[in-house]
Order: structure tokens, then C-alpha cells, then sequence
């Protein structure tokens, strides 16, 4: 079902199949207003209030600021790939508002990620396949006119593939999912690109490579490949390396197959480089990038007797520093640091993180609520970032006691616990990431909303990953659940939130504030214009 | 978008999710699975206090031994005839922890006369579970005991007591063993066997029987109940058997969950065990202090 909509974003329709062939026009409609708009918000950038003046404001209008970040004044806009731009001119005009709702679920995408670089975005779906999108590199004229340097932010197809197919276990008679849970990319050594991607059962690794020239002139073939004909041939040329088209090629290179038993959930890369863990609920195996027989279990949490089981791995990290540390987290809200110089099998932890649970809030679904859903180092290796149902917590590696920060993500639904049980919603597992400085943690919620955290001031703001709101280069305005108090204009009633609508998946770029958003089956990506290279603190 | 909190509603709600899980895509979530596992317990655990709570609401104190004899005859409108006022003291001491698990539960009214209401704000147990120490509102234990529709459930449930003990395959993916397990000890013929069905090692030092248990007989049947539940997830989790109809597994699960309410009434012969001064010393806390008034 392809999905047109009239306006510009990144939609994840079968419309990608082709993308690559569209032709990426200089739209420059958009730069001019994009340049008008970028005059108004100089003025307003010129004003000198602090950022926690901009927050005591009130009235939240298109341009207001927002962003307790440390360089003050952050303003996340929109940036999308302007290929969708390029097709509504091309396409006939077919009213496709009463399909708009409709999504395949195919195309719900499951994971982002963005490789070391912050070149290549990697986006995986419930259909199995993988669309790798690549950041423009020309630089505008008008770019450089505004004083706008470097890369656009803006992203393109580069690549669609499908990398799982629906699978079947005989012997278990288990269906096997394709939907892709993780992608990793490998730190980049060659021209190539390589990356992991993981559905369930099998960890596929794919070579990612550019073709953008190819060898003309051979002797005893034409152009065509045929042979020539011998006594045409009067003199010896060597054939040359001519440009073409560009072409992108995805080969699978390793298949990491019968690992394991249970689902795998998480994929980490070690910082050697030649290694990396797969996580399923109750192991977790480290493989060799180059040995697809065999792979080494290092934790094991499975009871001998499965009457006993009482937790389960949700996710597990490596140390982006130390190739021998990782850190797994528990259904149980826990967190295990782990030392593979230790011993050989991991199963007795270095260091255990836990909270001791607040008997005062226990409830039904304490255990729900407290299950960890992603746990995520920081990039200095020092902190650990957790998320469970209502909550996100930063914690020290140097204490085990308890977190160093808890930051509540939504806590309105805590009275709404039993509702959302009832319709699954409890079960959603939502991501966390680190900025690129590690000062401002990000979060999903739902209604299409996600969340930001400043670590320095602690305060937080909400955003909308909504098509109707995220016009191209529009400024994203901060929105508010309603939980008492004076009612601003703009607030949603708790009881109005879409638990449809939720932001599992996200990425931030390793080293620039963009930041990659899933929604459903759409993407969005948002750059923080005014302070597009992360300040170092 | 409110739903009754209602430990019934729940228990049901999570047998629901599991029975769903067998048949969607991907295979059992274990994860999944063992989070609404948490729920069906915790839900069990406000239910089953319920249960104590309205049981001995409707005796005196001294005439425990009788109960086990009444246990039969239970029968909540027989409220009218007891003398709530001698007992209120006597078990004013039994409100002691209280969790809060009470709470999500104890918005249900019901009309009941004052004198049982005195009756059960005092009598609701002390529960030896790791989570509660706070004290709810005696308003709240009111509205706990006002439940009135168990009756009903006991009478469907020792109906589906006296069901034939069924067998559960249960196949290992690891291991890839297959084992066929009895679930007939939760039948009543069984219920004073020792669970030694299938695999099951019942230590009753485990850690999750002692959550649950308030005395032994329920501990017991907790064990069982437990095991039970386990196992009814792992069969969810085998696919060996392709002889399991839908509805068969629901009616097992609802079979096993029914006779682990109302296994405490039916077995006479262990209550009366119980009730002797020397079993009740060596329980949780809960009896303790029963004993001590």
C-alpha cells in the first residue's frame, strides 16, 4: 500500500523500493522559505534570556523556546529527506486521505541506528528489511549564505534490503518472527560498511559497498561483453575505471544461525572489534565476527528447573571502552555488570545494580513497571542509562546502590496501570539514548510523543513526532500531558493520549545533535539548528 | 479508559493473555509470559487474603476447629446468626501488616450490615508477604471482604474439583525432553499426597512459596497452585503435543486456578491438623497471632 501524503516526510510505504531511482531535486521553494524562516528565528536567537528564563515563560507558540540544554537555547527542527518532496511533484495527484491511517504492518519500523559516523542511518522493520539512509554531503549555496556550514542534515535512501525472511522451526514447531529487533553497525575499516542485524533466532551480518565505477576497455570483450573478433583488434589498450551510476551493493556476508533458544533481544559490538554478544532472554553468547559455528555462552540464567525462573535478560551492552566489561539488565529491574577476566562463564556478576523497591508503591504490576527495557553506556563509559515502564534512570558504574538520577517519563499512567495491562500497552518496551556529550538523555513515550532530559539541570521536555505538526524545517514546539494545575493552551488530557501511537524506537547521531525518531511506520528525523555540533562541556 | 482493578478480573485478564500467547506469531514471550505470570500472582495473593479474611470473619475464634467441619456449609448469610461484638477484641491485634495489594481491590461496596463490617475490619490478616507493612484505611478492609460473588466461584470450583486429573506434556526446548506430568494432585481425592507429580521438587524453602504462604495447608496449595501455573506456562511453551485443542487448555487452566481456591475448604483432614496449637506455632506470622489472642 503505497502512502503519498501531501506533505513531505519520511514515510516508510513500499514507496522505498524505489527510491533510489528518484532523482534528488534542489528544491528550492523550500530554501526560500526555509531562509525567510531562519531571519525570524535570528531575531529571536539575538534576545539574551537564559534558558531557565525560557522555560519559566508561558505560552508555547510555533516559535517559542525550549531546551534546557547546556548551550541554552536548543530549537529541534525538522529536517527530511528530501526525496519525499521530489516524488509529490512527480505523482499524480491520488486522494489518499482516507488510507492515511492505514499501515502495513511490515512497515512498522523496529529499530534505528546510526553508525559511528553519523553518516549512515540504518532503519529495521517488522517486514524484515532493512532501508539504510545516508546524510547529504554537498553544502547549499544559501546554506553557507546563513552562516550554516558542513552537512545538511539531511538524509536519503541509500539502500533497502531484506535481511530476514519469515522462518519456520521444524522441530519446535515454532514460527520464527522476521522483524528485525536490532541493528548494529561495525566501526567502519575499509570503504565498505558493515553491519549486524538480528530477528529472533538468526544474527545476519551484511557488507554494505558503493559501486561507482567499473573498467572499460578491455581488449577481447566490447562494451557489451561479447567477444570481438580477433582481426579487429590493432592495438593493445588498458581498459580504465570510468564513473557511473552510483550503485550500492548489500551482500550477506556471515549468518550466526542455532545460537539460541529464546529470542534474542539485544546485538552488541565489542570495541575490539572482533567480537560481539547476542542476548536472548536467558543467555547470552559472544561470537567471533568471522566464526559462524560457534559461539561462546558466557551467561546463563536459565534455572534448572524452569519452574523456578524469576527473571529474564532484557538487553546487555558491552563497555564501549573496556572489550571486556558488559552489562546486561533483568526483568526484575536490575543490572549486572559482568567481567569476562573473571571466569569463563559470566553467570556470577562483577557488580549488581539495584534499587531497593519502595514497598509503598507496590501494586499489581510492580514487577511490570520495573521491568528494564534497554540499558545503554554512556559514550565516556562512565554511566548506564536504563529505561522501565515509567521511569529512566542514569547510573554510576562506581555505585551499585542505587541510580545517581531517575527521571519520570510519564508518570500519569501510573494510576492507568490497569487499563494499560489490559490492552498490552504495559508490555511496550521502550528505548533510551545518550546525546552525543552525555548531557541530555532521550526517551519515547506515547501520543507520538518523546522526551528529553538536560542531566545538568534535570528538567525535561516533551516533543511530537506528528506529520501534522513536523512541517519540513518546521520548529518543533514542546507539548504537555495535563496532570493539574493551570491548563496551558495546547495541553493533552491524559485521558486523550493515543496508546496507539508510541515511540519505542529512536538514535541519536554519535556526534551532532540530530536525532532519529520512529513513529509507527515512519521515521522522522530532527536537527537542533543552533547548536548543530554538540558543545563540549 | 478506567478498568476494575478487581483481583478476579485480573487473574482472568492473565489467563486470557497466556491462553492468547500460545497461538500468536513468533512463539511464547517468555519474558512476557513471566511478567503476567507476577501479575496472576499477586492477583492470587489479594484474592486468597480475601478468602481468609471472609473465612474467618464468619467464625469465632475459639471455634476454629468446628470451622474446619462448617467449612463445607460455608455459607456468608450466615453472618446474621454470629455475634460479631464478642470477637472484635479478640482479633484486634490480627490487623497488623497490611499490604497494600489490599488497596487497587478494596473499591468494591456492597451492602452488609454493620456488625459484619466491625467484624471484618478487624479480622483482615496479617499477612507475613515481603511487600506490605503499610496499614490500610479500615474503610478499606471494609469493602475487602464484601465479596459476593466467591460463593458462586466456590461452588463452580469444587464442582470442577471433582474433574479428572489431567495430563500435561511439557517438552524442554533446550533439552528437548519431553515429560508427561500429573495434574492430579490438585484433585481432591490427591490433595493430601505430597506433590511429587512429573519434575516438581516442592522444597518449602522457597523463596516464592514463602511469599505466599500463610500457613502451611496454603502453602501447600500455593506450591501446588504454583507448580501448576508453571507448568500450565510451560505447556504453553510445548509444541509437542499437536493433540492439544484450545479449549481443553483453557478448561485446565481454569480447573487448576479453581482448585487452588477452593482446595482450603475441601480438605478437611489437613485444617483440622493445622488447627492444632503445635501447627499453628511453627506458621508465618500471620498465625502467630492468632494464636496469641
Amino acid at each position: 500500500m503505497t502512502r503519498k501524503p501531501a506533505w513531505a516526510h519520511c514515510s516508510r510505504g513500499r514507496t522505498h523500493t524505489h527510491a533510489c531511482t528518484h532523482t534528488r531535486k534542489d528544491s528550492s521553494s523550500s530554501s526560500s522559505s526555509s531562509s525567510s524562516r531562519r531571519t525570524a528565528f535570528s531575531t529571536l536567537t539575538s534576545s539574551t534570556s537564559p534558558a531557565l528564563a525560557a522555560w519559566a515563560e508561558p505560552g508555547w507558540g510555533e516559535r517559542a523556546r525550549f531546551g534546557p540544554f547546556p548551550s541554552g537555547r536548543a530549537r529541534w527542527r525538522v529536517t527530511l529527506p528530501r526525496l519525499q518532496m521530489g516524488e509529490d511533484a512527480e505523482s499524480p495527484k491520488i486522494n489518499h486521505t482516507f488510507l492515511r491511517d492505514y499501515v502495513t504492518e511490515a512497515d512498522v519500523i523496529s529499530t534505528v541506528e546510526f553508525n559511528q559516523t553519523g553518516d549512515l542511518l540504518a532503519t529495521g522493520d517488522k517486514g524484515g528489511r532493512v532501508v539504510i539512509f545516508q546524510r547529504e554531503t554537498e553544502s547549499k549555496g544559501e546554506s553557507e549564505e546563513a552562516g550554516e556550514t558542513g552537512d545538511s542534515g539531511e538524509y536519503n535512501v541509500y539502500s533497502t534490503f531484506q535481511s530476514h525472511e519469515p522462518d519456520f522451526d521444524y522441530l519446535k514447531s515454532l514460527e520464527i518472527e522476521e522483524k528485525i529487533n536490532k541493528i548494529k553497525w561495525l566501526p567502519q575499516q575499509n570503504a565498505a560498511h558493515f553491519l549486524l542485524s538480528t530477528n529472533d533466532k538468526t544474527i545476519k551480518l551484511w557488507k554494505v559497498s558503493e559501486r561507482d565505477k567499473r573498467p572499460e576497455g578491455y581488449n577481447l570483450k566490447d562494451e557489451e561483453g561479447r567477444l570481438k573478433d580477433i582481426s579487429t583488434i590493432t592495438s593493445l589498450q588498458v581498459p580504465v575505471l570510468k564513473p557511473t551510476d552510483l550503485m550500492v551493493e548489500v551482500r550477506p556476508r556471515r549468518v550466526f544461525a542455532n545460537g539460541h533458544t529464546y529470542h534474542v533481544n539485544s546485538i552488541s559490538v565489542n570495541s575490539d572489534g572482533e567480537t560481539y554478544l547476542s542476548a536472548d532472554d536467558l543467555r547470552i553468547n559472544m561470537w567471533h565476527l568471522g566464526i559462524t559455528d560457534r559461539s561462546f555462552n558466557i551467561v546463563d540464567i536459565k534455572p534448572a528447573n524452569m519452574e523456578d525462573l524469576t527473571e529474564v535478560i532484557t538487553a546487555a551492552e558491552f563497555h564501549p571502552h573496556h572489550c571486556h566489561l558488559f552489562v546486561y539488565s533483568s526483568s526484575k529491574g536490575t543490572l549486572r555488570l559482568c567481567d569476562m577476566r573473571a571466569s569463563a562463564l559470566c553467570d556470577k556478576h562483577t557488580k549488581l545494580f539495584e534499587e531497593p523497591e519502595d514497598p509503598g508503591s507496590r501494586s499489581f504490576f510492580s514487577e511490570i513497571i520495573s521491568s528494564v527495557s534497554d540499558v545503554k553506556f554512556s559514550h565516556s563509559g562512565r554511566y548506564l542509562l536504563t529505561r522501565d515502564y515509567l521511569t529512566a534512570k542514569v547510573w554510576d558504574l562506581n555505585m551499585d546502590k542505587g541510580p545517581v538520577e531517575t527521571y519520570q517519563v510519564h508518570e500519569y499512567l501510573r494510576s492507568k496501570l490497569c487499563s494499560l495491562y489490559e490492552n498490552d500497552c504495559i508490555f511496550d518496551k521502550f528505548e533510551c539514548v545518550w546525546n552525543s556529550s552525555d548531557s541530555v538523555i532521550m526517551t519515547g513515550a506515547y501520543n507520538s510523543f518523546f522526551r528529553m532530559f538536560d542531566r545538568e539541570t534535570g528538567r525535561g521536555v516533551t516533543l511530537e513526532a506528528w506529520r501534522e505538526s513536523s512541517k519540513p524545517r518546521a520548529v518543533l514546539r514542546t507539548r504537555r500531558v495535563y496532570t493539574g494545575g493551570k491548563r496551558r493552551r495546547g495541553d493533552v488530557g491524559v485521558d486523550s493520549l493515543d496508546f496507539t501511537k508510541k515511540i519505542l524506537h529512536m538514535a541519536w547521531h554519535p556526534s551532532e545533535n540530530i536525532i532519529a525518531i520512529a513513529a509507527t511506520n515512519n521515521l522522522y528525523i530532527f536537527q537542533d539548528r543552533v547548536n548543530p555540533e554538540t558543545q563540549t562541556q | 479508559m478506567e478498568c476494575a482493578v478487581d483481583a478476579q478480573s485480573l487473574i482472568s485478564i492473565s489467563l486470557m493473555k497466556i491462553h492468547n500467547s500460545r497461538t500468536q506469531r513468533g512463539g511464547i514471550k517468555l519474558h512476557k509470559n513471566l511478567l503476567v505470570s507476577y501479575v496472576l500472582r499477586n492477583a492470587r495473593q489479594v484474592y486468597i487474603k480475601e478468602k481468609y479474611a471472609e473465612i474467618y470473619r464468619m467464625q469465632q475464634y475459639e471455634e476454629v476447629m468446628t470451622v474446619c467441619n462448617e467449612i463445607q456449609e460455608l455459607n456468608p448469610l450466615d453472618l446474621d446468626a454470629e455475634d460479631a461484638d464478642n470477637e472484635e477484641q479478640a482479633r484486634a491485634a490480627c490487623c497488623g501488616e497490611e499490604t497494600s495489594l489490599c488497596d487497587p481491590a478494596c473499591h468494591r461496596g456492597a451492602a452488609q450490615s454493620a456488625a459484619h463490617v466491625r467484624t471484618a475490619s478487624t479480622l483482615l490478616g496479617c499477612s507475613p508477604f515481603e511487600d506490605g507493612s503499610k496499614e490500610a484505611e479500615p474503610s478499606d478492609y471494609r469493602s475487602c471482604c464484601m465479596e459476593a460473588s466467591p460463593v458462586s466461584h466456590f461452588d463452580q470450583f469444587s464442582a470442577d474439583n471433582n474433574r479428572h486429573c489431567n495430563k500435561t506434556t511439557v517438552l524442554d526446548l533446550d533439552t528437548h525432553v519431553v515429560t508427561t506430568v500429573e495434574n492430579g494432585y490438585l484433585h481432591q481425592d490427591c490433595c493430601c499426597n505430597p506433590p511429587q507429580c512429573g519434575q516438581e521438587a516442592q522444597s518449602p524453602g522457597k523463596k516464592r512459596k514463602v511469599e505466599f504462604g500463610c500457613c502451611i495447608s496454603d502453602m501447600e496449595e500455593i506450591s501446588d497452585f504454583t507448580a501448576a501455573r508453571k507448568r500450565a506456562k510451560r505447556e504453553d511453551c510445548s509444541y509437542s503435543n499437536p493433540d492439544y485443542t484450545d479449549t481443553s487448555n483453557i478448561s485446565n487452566l481454569i480447573s487448576i486456578f479453581g482448585s487452588g481456591f477452593s482446595g482450603l475448604l475441601s480438605r478437611q483432614a489437613d485444617l483440622e491438623q493445622i488447627c492444632s496449637k503445635q501447627a499453628l506455632a511453627s506458621l508465618g506470622a500471620w498465625t502467630r497471632a492468632i494464636v496469641a489472642f
